[in-house]
């Protein structure tokens, strides 16, 4: 019974709903290499998607990860333009390292300086945008200009699933791990739920939040690598906005904003909601220009029906206390 | 951040001698920024010899007064502890709205209302969804600033409305007297208006109060739902007003019009010294905010500093103003 009233066991219903609801029409739509191209091209929101609920779950948001994809992917870029040598291993761990770095810049400030998370997270995404211009006047980097090992890695065909759809099934199972088997993981609810308690039970709850950030940015920072490498281009606007649509999927994935509660499988579930939206509009021949109100009606919708869900949860654990007062 | 703050509340002492009135003046932040403002001006005039020229000057404020419209209203809302990101997005949408009502062949006065009536609609939607359902309104306006804006994108796609009637340019165009221009006029008039409003009269009182302690407002007899739903109102009015002035100025509508904009907005009112955890904030202080940033950007751009740089500035500015203050208190404790 709980199991069918989860979060994660509506939102499953919802997509074969809304798989069904295509294939009726266009069968071609859930043919498995199609579903594996789905998949692949949701799996830079999934992984995103995956950073900001750890920051979320601390009671922060990260704006700025669009950002950090922008300004990682472009450094990315413009290593292999100016070195083609170097190989996609250093590059990937490089674009973990830098997507770290600016993580750890924003959880500093959080930390250290205990700016609320939203002002400074909407003032390093205009900052990071604003580095990718100064680094490159405003020019792009275009697919030939790019080695073809940069471009291929992510491509990578590897037991039918490209080597992005495995990135995204890794950083999932990673987490997941993280989250349910660590210390740090346990930290990460704890800090959410009650960070006063969280304090007495020998929690640093600023490191903590730092951590998430930092959690995030990497991520952040992987996916602008694979995000410049797939598209094969490299601008200051790529994936513009597409911080709203991170949050999106988290709070449709049933990730409270006021911290505490979320799971993996929901962070994950609620991308591919959105993934397959996105991929079924073109299909059921609606304008694109309906992608951005849709998202906007989803995130309503979902954090309506999130608060009351919460409502319900309550429960009286001490039944005699209860009748005492 | 909740237990930052009760850290600092047990860190606060009270001191032995009381400062004086002027004092206080002296080492309130809206002096700081005044000095600041003050400082910004002689070094714009120094770096550029186009600065100290009267029309020049009048062509600067555009940089501010449509944001500080906003800026205004969005100072009264983060006061009581509630945020609106999908003002610029309200600024699409109530443009767009112009727009068609425009294509219809209506005339100024209904073009103007329709501005109004959308950005006052789109302020009654997020104030439904936060004091009713109780949702948090970052997530709100989140979830708004992109469904605003996608309808707008919805309605004109790639397209634009152009067109718009001789007598609709006054807004963003026109001048009262001399350089004196429209715009900067709504903007004084709506400065004092929102400035009584705030300091001067009970509903004032209400937002600090709420913005102080919401459980504690409600046990005075403050409609503290109410009172954040007017302020919801107010914000999407102000927003449909930036709006009829920046469609007017520029003279055409695209769905991009304003993007970014709420982040400058929010930027001007937190380096006014309102605080973004609600609760204290002054309308002079956003004032004078105002016309920092629209100095700093006009003299970026006499230097011609590409736009881009300017946002990296303002983003500085954002947590510069925040943390500068807490790196000295830090500094001080230690």
């Amino acid at each position: 019974m709980t199991l069918l009233k989860s979060r994660e066991a509506i939102l499953v219903g919802a997509i074969l709903l809304l798989l069904a609801l295509v294939a009726s029409r266009f069968p071609g739509f859930v043919t498995p290499s199609n579903l594996v191209a789905v998949f692949t091209d949701t799996a830079p929101l999934i992984i995103l998607a995956l950073g900001q609920m750890v920051v979320i779950l601390t009671r922060s948001i990260d704006l700025s990860v669009a950002a950090n994809l922008a300004l990682t992917g472009m450094v990315c870029a413009l290593i292999n333009v100016s070195f083609p040598g170097v190989p996609v291993p250093v590059l990937v761990a490089l674009a973990l390292g830098l997507g770290a770095l600016m993580g750890a810049i924003n959880g500093f400030l959080v930390w250290k300086l205990t700016i609320p998370p939203i002002v400074v997270t909407l003032g390093t995404m205009t900052i990071f945008r604003g580095v990718i211009f100064l680094l490159t006047n405003g020019s792009w980097v275009n697919s030939h200009q790019m080695s073809a090992a940069f471009k291929a890695f992510p491509r990578e065909n590897i037991l039918g699933l490209p080597v992005l759809g495995w990135i995204a099934v890794i950083v999932t199972l990673i987490l997941g791990l993280v989250m349910s088997r660590t210390t740090l993981g346990r930290a990460f609810f704890a800090v959410g739920g009650n960070p006063h308690a969280a304090v007495y039970t020998g929690i640093n709850v600023g490191r903590t939040q730092f951590l998430a950030f930092v959690i995030s940015g990497m991520l952040a920072g992987l996916t602008g690598y694979l995000w410049v490498a797939r598209y094969a281009v490299a601008y200051v606007d790529i994936a513009g906005g597409f911080e709203l649509d991170v949050v999106a999927a988290c709070v449709i994935g049933g990730v409270s904003i006021a911290g505490g509660i979320a799971t993996v499988g929901g962070a994950v579930l609620g991308a591919l909601f959105l993934g397959i939206i996105k991929n079924a509009l073109p299909v059921i021949d609606v304008s694109p220009f309906w992608q951005l109100a849709i998202s906007g009606a989803a995130i309503i919708i979902a954090v309506t029906f999130n608060s009351r869900a919460g409502r319900s949860k309550g429960r009286v654990i001490l039944k005699s206390a209860e009748h005492a007062q | 951040m909740s237990l930052a703050e009760t850290q600092q509340t047990a860190a606060r002492h009270i001191p032995d001698r009381l400062t004086t009135p002027l004092a206080r003046t002296f080492k309130s932040w809206e002096s700081l920024l005044l000095l600041v403002a003050i400082g910004i001006f002689i070094l714009n005039s120094f770096a550029s010899p186009y600065f100290l020229n009267a029309w020049n000057l009048s062509d600067a404020t555009f940089n501010f007064t449509e944001k500080a419209m906003i800026a205004f209203a969005m100072a009264l809302l983060i006061i009581a502890g509630e945020i609106d990101l999908s003002v610029a997005s309200i600024i699409a949408l109530s443009s767009t709205a112009m727009g068609v009502v425009m294509q219809a062949g209506f005339g100024t006065p209904a073009i103007v209302a329709t501005g109004l009536v959308t950005g006052l609609l789109c302020g009654a939607f997020n104030g439904v969804l936060v004091t009713r359902l109780g949702l948090p309104s970052i997530v709100v306006t989140i979830g708004t600033m992109s469904l605003f804006r996608g309808i707008s994108y919805i309605v004109l796609g790639d397209g634009a409305f152009r067109g718009y009637p001789s007598e609709f340019a006054w807004f963003g165009q026109g001048y009262v007297v001399w350089v004196i221009t429209v715009e900067l006029t709504i903007f004084a008039i709506l400065a004092v208006i929102y400035a009584v409003v705030l300091h001067k009269t009970n509903f004032g009182r209400a937002v600090y109060a709420i913005g102080n302690n919401a459980t504690a407002a409600t046990f005075s007899g403050i409609r503290v739902e109410r009172v954040k739903f007017i302020l919801f109102l107010l914000t999407g009015l102000m927003a449909g007003l930036a709006s009829v002035c920046l469609t007017s100025r520029l003279g055409s509508t695209r769905p991009s019009i304003a993007s970014g904009m709420e982040l400058e907005v929010v930027t001007m009112v937190v380096l006014g010294g309102v605080s973004i955890l609600g609760g204290s904030g002054s309308i002079p202080g956003v004032v004078i905010a105002a016309f920092v940033m629209g100095l700093v950007t006009f003299g970026l751009g006499l230097l011609n500093v590409p736009g881009i740089v300017m946002s990296i500035v303002v983003g500085a500015l954002l947590i510069g103003v925040i943390a500068l203050p807490r790196i000295y208190q830090n500094l001080r404790r230690s």
